[in-house]
């Protein structure tokens, strides 16, 4: 079969028509390799930022997660009753609950005396929070009251916490108002919607706040025992609860705040917005080079007409001339992809990576550009009448 | 003489261009025979309709009055598929080489032979090889068009219009862009191969110098043809 298919080959025109204008076909990769470059590039930033807004959700250690319906986004949580939590505890599926409280609050820069917002979450120190289990050890230092745990990833606007602390002296600062010491350090990382992070007691961010309604938490971290179905649970849940609680998987959770960044904020429109003029441009370039290579061919085209091939098999060179483009398009591009993250993690410690759904959403991009420009192109191609030739 | 050894047969063919009051008749009642194997030579002032009648010989165009029969088909109303799929069978010379730049002289030739059914890659990349070599252009299959001289090019267009096994090879002019004894020479060259082939060939030239190496000199003026006992 496919040595028959060989057999049954012909010169390889498009191949050849590429290779034999090395100016030309520089031009048209340089130019589809220029537009992939764009593409990875405006995605992968998007694509991180929204990576970026859920550094803290990723981390926690639970199955479901309970928050309040009038909670829109991280940065605007909104109180439930914590008896929603200990009613799901009635769930046979559930083993354990953690009430968290989370909220922004004024941090004092120890150095600069500045204000700045901070995200602080409560809890009980002997209670699970974060999947990581060093944690678990320096929680006991939340027993005494007014301490907390500062994020050493919080951006520097933050006071050199970390560095003082490593030093030996005694961190002390205010939040809201009422003093508080470091305790000790944790790495959780800068989100969208707060530049740094503290771990707190439930009882040290109730005085810290003293207005909460008692009983009211923002976040309730739900655990499954092992092989349960998240998703059956969380529905099961939901049916079950009244409606001032909304149950999410977790997933759910970290779809929730990247949808609220993605669709209430302008940011995943420009930065699509900046794909889309990649991929325009590279439209246009595509166009621009196929088209000419179509016009500059014409009359070899109608000779080939004359001497009897199909319109068909030669609208089948320009096609595949836009398929040799992409796939050599798209390898520079790639390449240059990869590089660019690299470089752009280590500048600005946003999570950008090359995945596989980019890489081939890239590609397929890639792909429908050089085949509309071929598309466009062919219309030429019909143009080009064996008759005229003589 | 029966009509089944007749390659061309045209019987009261008339063409006009335009429509309306620009209306433009170019071919006026034409008759014209052609055998297998007989080479015909049509002359005649510029304008006069010559490449009109090659075109509707060789399928390139629709024939709008007259019956036109090329290897037994009728031409008139003939759909575009078929007309592409007759054209396989009949050989064009043009008055430039019109090769393909992008191209080596052998492979030039192999768009020729790739015409060609059932033949695997080789068998058709040798006949290629085969057919330069009866050009003369053994030495020069890798060259592109563009290192080849006027005549060599020409030469690479005859084994690329022989190449595709045609039984009829219309040729426009072939030796206007040579000089007068490299035309003399490729002009003798195709009639040649022409009938090694027995192949039917219709040559239109202004040139005098190589008219006796047509079988008949048909002369044609303001759209209707004038036999000339050669």
């Amino acid at each position: 079969m496919i040595r028959a298919l060989w057999q049954r080959r012909r010169i390889p025109l498009a191949s050849l028509m590429l290779i034999r204008q090395p100016v030309r076909l520089a031009v048209a990769l340089a130019g589809i390799s220029f537009a992939g470059i764009l593409m990875f590039m405006q995605l992968g930033f998007r694509d991180g930022l929204f990576d970026a807004s859920v550094t803290v959700h990723r981390l926690f250690d639970a199955d479901i997660v309970l928050i309040s319906p009038r909670s829109t986004s991280s940065v605007s949580m909104a109180g439930f009753p914590s008896r929603r939590l200990i009613q799901a505890m009635a769930a046979p599926e559930v083993e354990g609950i953690t009430p968290v409280h989370w909220n922004l609050l004024l941090w004092r820069n120890p150095e600069t005396l500045g204000t700045r917002s901070i995200l602080a979450l409560g809890f009980e120190p002997g209670h699970p929070l974060f999947t990581d289990p060093t944690l678990a050890a320096k929680a006991k230092l939340l027993t005494q009251k007014g301490r907390v745990l500062f994020d050493e990833k919080s951006r520097a606007e933050f006071g050199p916490v970390a560095k003082w602390f490593r030093e030996g002296r005694t961190v002390e600062s205010e939040i809201a108002g009422k003093r508080v010491r470091v305790a000790g350090l944790i790495g959780l990382g800068a989100s969208f919607g707060a530049d740094g992070n503290l771990l707190t007691s439930s009882e040290t961010f109730l005085d810290l706040i003293p207005n909460t309604p008692s009983g009211s938490i923002e976040v309730g971290l739900v655990r499954l025992k092992p092989g349960s179905d998240a998703d059956q649970v969380a529905q099961h849940l939901q049916s079950q609860l009244p409606d001032d609680v909304t149950v999410l998987t977790k997933q759910g959770f970290i779809d929730f705040e990247q949808n609220y960044w993605r669709t209430s904020t302008s940011i995943g429109f420009i930065f699509t917005l900046g794909a889309a003029m990649g991929f325009v441009v590279g439209c246009v370039i595509v166009y621009q080079v196929l088209y000419s290579d179509v016009s500059d061919h014409l009359p070899e085209y109608a000779t080939l007409m004359a001497m009897g091939y199909k319109l068909n098999s030669l609208l089948g060179v320009v096609v595949r001339e836009g398929l040799l483009l992409a796939l050599f398009g798209y390898l520079p591009a790639y390449a240059a992809g990869q590089g660019l993250y690299l470089l752009v993690r280590n500048a600005t410690q946003l999570p950008v990576a090359m995945n596989t759904v980019r890489a081939v959403s890239v590609f397929s991009m890639i792909l429908i550009m050089c085949m509309l420009s071929a598309g466009l192109a062919m219309r030429r191609l019909v143009d080009a009448d064996p008759a005229e030739i003589f | 003489m029966g009509k089944s050894s007749l390659t061309v047969d045209i019987h009261a063919l008339s063409h006009w261009y335009g429509k309306g009051s620009t209306r433009r008749q170019v071919l006026q009642g034409v008759d014209l025979q052609i055998s297998a194997g007989e080479v015909v030579l049509l002359t005649g002032p510029s304008g006069c309709g010559k490449t009109t009648l090659l075109t509707l010989i060789g399928a390139l165009r629709k024939v709008q009055e007259g019956d036109v029969d090329v290897f037994g088909q009728q031409l008139r109303g003939a759909a575009r598929g078929q007309r592409q799929r007759l054209r396989r069978r009949i050989g064009m010379i043009f008055q430039g080489h019109n090769l393909l730049r992008c191209l080596t002289a052998e492979q030039n030739v192999q768009m020729g032979a790739d015409l060609l059914p059932n033949l695997g890659y080789r068998a058709r990349r040798d006949q290629a090889r085969e057919w330069l070599r009866s050009v003369g252009l053994e030495d020069e299959l890798g060259k592109l068009p563009h290192d080849l001289s006027g005549g060599q090019k020409q030469r690479v267009a005859i084994a690329r219009a022989l190449a595709a096994k045609p039984k009829l090879l219309l040729a426009d002019e072939p030796t206007a862009a040579l000089d007068s004894g490299t035309g003399r020479e490729v002009v003798e060259l195709l009639k040649r191969l022409a009938r090694e082939q027995s192949c039917s060939v219709l040559m239109v030239t202004h040139d005098p110098r190589i008219l006796d190496v047509a079988d008949r000199l048909v002369r044609m003026e303001d759209g209707r043809l004038y036999q000339t006992i050669s």
